[in-house]
């Protein structure tokens, strides 16, 4: 649709004030006063242990400390998608960083020393560190009472064993289609586990009143998630639990779901009148906060002589970590999404996430997509030469379509793959000559990768937004979608402001306060601009309706003939008889009496249709409301004396349904593509049997304004979402998906070496290469 | 303990901090400054920078006892009354923020590489800023902010 008056410009955003001045808050920023106690955390060093005893008596002799808990005093059980961990660890450590005992004092540094004189007395036990190898095991289990965990209706637990979840997909006959392949490649890939590395270190604070109120302040994407789960755990009423989340320091799925927010609520139960906060510091955001699932993935894909994909069977093990309550979904994710953004009429997938003695496995930007086509998009490399067909061509001839049954059975609408192919084609002139090295001892190449993603999320995640008209006729939007970087304020701003008629200037969101915004299910899976962006489309056109019922009457000309542009209201057939906004926002006073009222505006949205899919089969109509398609090209130039690569420049094509706000939508691809850039050549959290071999930002490196690569991006329109405001879709995760597997098949063209277990660090590219480089002296030799 | 007198953002200060503690802690903490960011501690993420002297330094590493005569400017020193500072509004322009928790932390870097070097390279803006951890805009508008004040609106330079 063509751009409006708010809709399809660069906005400027409505925190960046706050952020540019100091004065945006965060939740370790706010001063609480003498009222406030620092919280500290003793965690396990082990693995896998039995807990056997603990004593805190000395440490609660330290001066200052008022408080300490242990999992005894809150043991139930709670998870997002499996309830399957406690707060603080009860009985049994299943990773090092868990939990397992608080400390409240006055100072921080009085509750480190108490820390450290909490005695707890362990027994080792033996553990899983590989996803593969726990799969099977039933001797070494991490969860004996997996079958009694309460869990969501779409999640499958397999009951003594190791697998948290398993999701079956079962389309065809992936025998009779490879039998009929002309090429067959099948592969195992890698994924190691990464961590978000948000700069802002997750905060919790908490204050208990003496009229029995918790409210807890958090750095959180989800309040109601955060509400919701300690208000079940603690048995609080949701009118004695108040989450409020001020700015938010980067989420990237890593602060979804509860983080580090229940840890300080038994403290702070124990001491009302106090703020127990709690900030991590940077190692324990490594070792106690979410990570990516680690992932294995054994891939076999056949096409025939005709190019087109003929079968596929996957064997998927995500290494969901200690506890899977969240990780659960994105094996179910991983599975559903298996065959990658192609048509491939036989499919056998079987994706479990294991339990480990590793992190916590949790959702990262992408939610399995960037971990599944890692491999996914190599093979599709990998075929495409065997058949001696180009790798775009390939691609563009199996690209899903619309109406193309998807490996789940159902139909994709919107699938504009192709769209992007061709974009990033036209822009970046695939096919041309091959641009010389920058140095004798230097190779480039060019590599391509595509991806889809769907918002992954229970069938019925909800929105809702209330509006709020002032006396002058500005707006207040109360919304409990999280601003946490991506731009939600302003682009949600600019929806009320196109549909309701005012300017964007005069319209605010407001931050989340759960006594008084209204729900939210999260900020995940790109779906805000879409799923809160239909709340706050609706409230609009609620505040609409009841403006335009007051103005008929003042103006005496029927609702339908009246419009609302720049915050005046005036019939279509003679615009210079307006109203202002302002001046009916609360009512009007008519000479027979006052009508209408203040302008309040609600909106609600869950998205229809969207349907289960079978346990045995995966198969099913349409497991969420839209998939959003992108391709990426990425150039490189590989240095043959170190196998260090240098990615010279990204090239990437989106196709969006509608942009919001250019700008914005645009930061989100660059930093998408810088982000799969350092999971690409960098990110590993180096594990050695469950512990830890870098924590900090020296040993474990993420990208600076140095890797910045050249990048050129393209964002299309072609199909507009039929449920979207205004047609988006979502854009946030799909930027960091092709990147890492667009980079390997450009360090393959470079020096035809593949790498199929990420990170591509120098010294794996240098070993490849001179391995790659023997090979060929002694095949020369041979007669 | 020792008394240490400096100048924050041209306000005297007289503190009595203890010998372990850091310059972020007492502008954190006793100030109420907070727009210096604690994001590891260890002066590997550059979120805590602020002008020591006229030069960048990660707040974090530097202990408050030895600030006798130090001047010290935050990032609620920029600007006035009259407004933004030039790179403020440059980073508001460029779209050069998301989360917002690098962001005083880059724009100090960017006011200090601008007083050594008032028409850097862009190269030389990619050096300078790389200690500076961002994980949200992959630095291009970081970059473009700098680089616009930098060529004092004629392009740049």
């Amino acid at each position: 649709m063509a751009d409006g008056k708010a809709i399809g410009r660069s906005v400027p955003r409505q925190d960046a004030v706050d952020k540019v001045t100091g004065a945006a808050q965060f939740v370790d920023d706010i001063q609480f006063g003498p009222t406030l106690l620092h919280a500290k955390i003793l965690r396990s060093p082990h693995p896998h242990a039995r807990i056997v005893a603990i004593d805190t008596a000395a440490a609660m002799a330290v001066p200052g400390v008022r408080a300490i808990v242990t999992g005894k005093d809150c043991p139930q059980y709670l998870g997002l998608y499996l309830a399957d961990r406690t707060v603080y660890a009860v009985d049994r450590v299943r990773f090092v960083g868990e939990p397992v005992a608080g400390v409240a004092a006055d100072s921080a540094a009085a509750a480190t020393e108490a820390i450290g004189k909490i005695v707890v007395a362990y027994e080792p036990l033996p553990g899983i560190f590989d996803p593969v190898a726990g799969a099977g095991n039933k001797d070494v289990l991490l969860h004996e009472n997996l079958g009694t965990y309460r869990c969501a209706p779409f999640i499958y637990p397999v009951p003594g064993t190791n697998i948290a979840n398993r999701f079956r997909l079962r389309k065809g006959d992936t025998d009779k289609g490879f039998a009929a392949a002309a090429a067959v490649v099948e592969n195992t890939y890698t994924v190691p586990h990464i961590q978000h590395s948000q700069l802002e270190p997750h905060a919790a604070a908490a204050n208990f009143d003496r009229a029995g109120k918790l409210t807890l302040w958090s750095s959180s994407q989800s309040p109601n998630a955060v509400r919701k789960l300690i208000a079940t755990a603690f048995g609080l009423p949701m009118t004695k639990l108040r989450v409020i989340t001020p700015y938010v320091g980067g989420g990237f799925g890593g602060k979804a779901g509860l983080t580090c927010e229940a840890l300080v609520v038994p403290l702070a139960l124990r001491l009302p009148g106090h703020h127990v906060k709690l900030t991590l510091t940077r190692e324990e955001v490594f070792r106690g906060t979410f990570v990516r699932q680690g992932l294995v993935a054994r891939l076999k894909t056949g096409a025939g002589g005709d190019g087109r994909l003929a079968a596929m069977e996957a064997e998927l093990f995500w290494d969901g970590g200690a506890y899977a309550e969240y990780g659960v979904n994105i094996a179910r994710s991983g599975g559903y999404c298996s065959s990658g953004p192609y048509e491939i009429p036989n499919i056998k997938t079987d994706s479990c996430c294991v339990y480990t003695n590793h992190p916590v496995g949790g959702p990262m930007r992408g939610f399995g997509m960037p971990e599944i086509h890692w491999g996914i998009e190599q093979q599709m490399d990998m075929l495409a030469e065997k058949l001696g067909l180009d790798p775009l061509a390939f691609r563009r001839l199996n690209a899903l379509r619309d109406g193309s049954p998807a490996a789940f059975g159902g139909p994709m609408s919107g699938a504009t793959l192709v769209d992007t192919i061709d974009a990033v084609a036209a822009r970046c002139g695939w096919g041309g000559p091959k641009p010389p090295a920058s140095g004798a001892r230097k190779a480039r190449g060019r590599g391509l990768a595509c991806m889809f993603k769907a918002p992954s999320m229970p069938p019925d995640a909800q929105s809702s937004a209330v509006l709020k008209l002032n006396e002058d006729g500005t707006v207040h939007i109360l919304t409990t979608a999280m601003e946490i970087g991506q731009g939600s304020l302003t682009a949600l701003a600019q929806i009320a402001a196109e549909e309701l008629g005012v300017p964007v200037a005069d319209v605010v969101v407001t931050l989340p306060d759960t006594d008084y915004t209204p729900y939210e299910w999260q900020t995940v899976a790109s779906r805000i601009s879409y799923s809160a962006g239909n709340a706050v489309l609706a409230a609009a056109r609620d505040a609409k309706a009841q403006l335009l019922a007051v103005a008929a009457q003042v103006l005496a000309v029927p609702a339908t003939e009246l419009a609302i542009e720049d915050g005046r209201i005036f019939p279509r057939t003679d615009p210079a008889r307006a109203l202002a906004v302002s001046a009916i926002a609360m009512g009007c006073l008519l000479p027979g009496g006052a009508i209408g009222g203040p302008v309040v505006g609600r909106g609600a949205f869950v998205p229809a249709g969207i349907t289960g899919l079978d346990r045995e089969t995966g198969q099913g109509e349409r497991p969420a409301p839209f998939w959003t398609y992108g391709t990426q090209v990425a150039d490189v130039e590989v240095d043959l004396r170190t196998g260090a690569i240098t990615v010279l420049k990204v090239t990437a094509a989106y196709e969006v349904g509608k942009v919001i706000n250019p700008a914005l939508a645009i930061g989100q691809v660059q930093g998408g593509i810088v982000q799969g850039l350092g999971a690409a050549l960098y990110e590993r959290l180096a594990l050695a049997e469950g512990k830890y071999l870098n924590s900090d930002f020296v040993d474990y490196k993420i990208p600076t304004a140095t890797d910045t690569p050249q990048m050129d991006i393209v964002l299309l329109e072609t199909s507009p979402q039929a449920d979207g405001p205004f047609g988006v879709k979502g854009i946030a995760e799909p930027t960091m998906v092709p990147t890492a597997p667009a980079i390997a098949n450009a360090v393959y063209d470079a020096i035809g070496v593949r790498i199929r277990d990420l990170p591509l660090s120098a010294e794996k590219v240098l070993a490849a290469l001179k391995s790659k480089q023997a090979g060929e002296k002694f095949v020369r030799r041979a007669p | 303990m020792k008394t240490v007198t400096l100048t924050v953002n041209n306000r005297p200060h007289t503190l009595t901090p203890s010998p372990e503690r850091t310059l972020l802690d007492v502008l954190r903490e006793d100030l109420g400054l907070t727009g210096a960011k604690r994001g590891c501690d260890a002066g590997e993420c550059g979120a805590c920078t602020v002008l020591l002297n006229g030069k960048p330094v990660n707040s974090c590493l530097v202990l408050a006892v030895e600030l006798s005569g130090a001047a010290v400017v935050t990032i609620e020193g920029l600007g006035g009354p009259d407004g933004l500072d030039r790179l403020q509004q440059s980073f508001i322009d460029n779209f050069a923020l998301q989360c917002g928790y690098c962001t005083p932390g880059m724009i100090l870097m960017g006011k200090a590489l601008l007083m050594q070097n008032p028409h850097p390279t862009e190269a030389e803006v990619k050096e300078f800023i790389s200690g500076n951890l961002c994980r949200c805009t992959g630095y291009e508008n970081i970059v473009k902010a700098i680089m616009a004040v930098a060529g004092g609106g004629e392009g740049n330079g």
